[in-house]
């Protein structure tokens, strides 16, 4: 087995970014997720990448833009508020197809909020990361050791269809300690060649224009258009998710990140009870996993959505299950985290209004 | 039976167990009939502080004195008056936990005059599975910008050797070889191996100092 570290989930992400090949960050503290770019100003100059603190969050997303233009693996990361100084930048991003990765350990909100975590910016992350029609990728690891193998896939799938992706993590996952292996370092790590980087035509070629402009509309529309048929690949490849416990469920959780770990105390408790709970867990929140949401309401009495908001990915789940069962939401919001008990108590609230057989 | 001085410094580099020892520390003193004040000096650290174990020091009898805003939605790391107060005129035993790292031990540099004056000592607290300080150098290195920024100098380690819930007698025994190595390089000894019960190392090695898991990853 390869060597093991124990790290806090901010640390775990800015060492599996330099191991994936990411040499420049660009970013602007905030609690809680300080000790990434901490991480970043400690171990960068000694792998001879750019570390550099920019005098605000805005002009840091838009140096990732400048760093990606040229075809550099990069990123930038903060926390919710900071998150959406960023939004314009990364609408810019998108429109550019540029790759980059962008973290968000979530606070709670809205407007200065706290420092305590949060999920609350799933509508941000899922549906306006910026203005205009777009989509960015959106991982939500649930361990350390995920955001460890979230972080070098999210990098790899950004290059793959040029556009940005997000780890959408919370403080809790950024702070917390977990034991961690990193992906095999024997294997010679190569980054895909990136023809389209503005890296200079030496008198060989056309120039290559980042640019998301367009003066003419139907060119506008047209390069819209082109990036959403990209959108409908990712759709049909790249959603990742997990099951447990789903076959027999009555009623099914949904939930992400940390609050799918509380899911899983429950459905354990509740399983010892010989009350048939069960978890649908989305890693990709966009995509989402609509699919296996819409398969498993054919057989299961109720749907119970639980998030750190005031209901946010419930609407999805609801588009997913599309009126074959009851979908419910329990969540905390400001900073306040669920305990197993409260979920399995809201569980069990469900199935009590859901009643009878399927 | 592990003896400790009156006043109790615990440091250490970022993540490295410090306020978990620290919460035993304290529980371990109170059982003993003394009276225990643990002071929660965190000013780098968001979450999973001293401050978070309130409820279990009351029912102990246990004193707390922590940052102002500890375990609130404010990220302002200012400590109450109370702490020079404890500091130089508190009875029984003190704990004094310290932030990781010097950007941590800063705040223990105001208070060094005075802890100098009474009897005191000041502990290094090293797991060896940290990343950034998994070679004894990097960790000794990390010891000294600590004592440069608390202006206080450390008196032993403490072998705190662990991979969470991964963690294993083998796991805690390599923390020992590695302490070797820190005390050649520093003359400082290894006052004690602090680990999980179940996880003592097979080969002995000096005190072991039995702990329980307080802070723990939300599940």
């Amino acid at each position: 087995m390869s060597q093991q570290y124990m790290m806090k989930g901010n640390e775990a992400l800015a060492e599996a970014a330099l191991r994936a090949g990411c040499r420049y960050f660009f970013g602007y503290p905030i609690t809680p997720q300080t000790e990434l770019s901490a991480y970043m100003s400690k171990r960068m100059p000694k792998i001879g990448g750019t570390f550099l603190q920019a005098e605000s969050e805005i002009a840091a997303i838009n140096m990732v833009l400048g760093a990606s233009s040229v075809g550099a693996r990069v990123m930038t990361s903060s926390s919710s508020p900071g998150i959406s100084l960023k939004t314009e930048g990364i609408s810019y991003i998108a429109g550019s197809d540029l790759p980059c990765l962008i973290v968000n350990v979530q606070r709670g909100g809205p407007g200065l909020g706290g420092i305590q975590p949060s999920q609350a910016d799933y509508y941000q992350a899922t549906k306006a990361p910026g203005h205009g029609d777009l989509h960015i990728l959106v991982f939500a690891p649930a361990s350390i050791q995920e955001i460890v193998d979230l972080t070098g896939r999210a990098f790899d799938k950004a290059d793959h269809y040029r556009m940005p992706a997000m780890l959408l993590a919370d403080g809790a996952l950024g702070q917390m300690m977990e034991p961690i292996s990193f992906p095999d370092e024997s294997e010679e790590m190569k980054l895909p060649e990136k023809p389209w980087a503005a890296t200079g035509t030496e008198g060989k070629r056309k120039p290559n224009i980042i640019n998301s402009l367009y003066l003419n509309p139907n060119k506008l529309e047209d390069s819209v258009r082109a990036r959403f048929e990209r959108y409908e690949t990712i759709r049909k490849n790249e959603v990742l998710y997990e099951e447990m416990m789903t076959e027999d469920a009555d009623l099914v959780l949904v939930a992400y990140g940390i609050t799918s770990r509380i899911c899983k105390t429950a459905v354990k408790k509740a399983r010892a009870e010989g009350i048939k709970l069960g978890l649908i867990r989305p890693v990709t929140l966009w995509p989402f996993p609509e699919e296996v949401i819409s398969r498993t309401a054919e057989h299961v009495k109720a749907f119970l959505s639980v998030e750190m908001s005031m209901g946010q990915m419930v609407d999805d789940v609801r588009l997913a299950v599309n009126g074959k069962c009851p979908v419910r939401f329990f969540g905390r919001t400001g900073g306040v985290i669920p305990t197993p008990d409260e979920v399995f108590d809201a569980a069990k609230d469900v199935l009590a209004s859901a009643g009878g057989d399927k | 039976m592990i003896n400790f001085q009156k006043i109790i410094v615990i440091t250490g580099h970022y993540g490295c167990g410090k306020t978990n020892l620290a919460v035993n520390l304290a529980l371990h003193l109170a059982d003993r009939g003394e009276p225990v004040t643990i002071m929660d000096l965190d000013i780098v650290n968001p979450y999973f502080r001293t401050n978070d174990c309130k409820a279990l020091f009351e029912g102990r009898g246990i004193e707390l004195v922590a940052a102002n805003f500890a375990s609130t939605n404010l990220d302002v790391p200012s400590l109450p008056g109370s702490v020079a107060a404890k500091i130089r005129m508190g009875d029984g035993s003190l704990i004094l936990d310290v932030g990781g790292d010097d950007a941590g031990a800063v705040a223990l540099g105001q208070y060094a005059a005075m802890i100098a004056e009474r009897e005191y000592e000041m502990l290094y607290v090293y797991n060896p599975f940290r990343l950034l300080t998994a070679e004894p150098e990097a960790a000794v290195q990390s010891l000294r910008e600590i004592e440069a920024a608390a202006r206080l100098k450390t008196a032993a380690l403490v072998n705190n050797a662990n991979l969470g819930p991964l963690t294993t007698p083998e796991t805690v025994e390599s923390g020992l070889i590695f302490g070797k190595r820190m005390t050649e390089l520093t003359g400082l000894p290894v006052k004690f191996t602090a680990c999980t019960k179940g996880n003592e190392p097979a080969t002995g090695g000096g005190d072991i100092f039995p702990m329980e898991l307080y802070l723990k990853p939300v599940e």
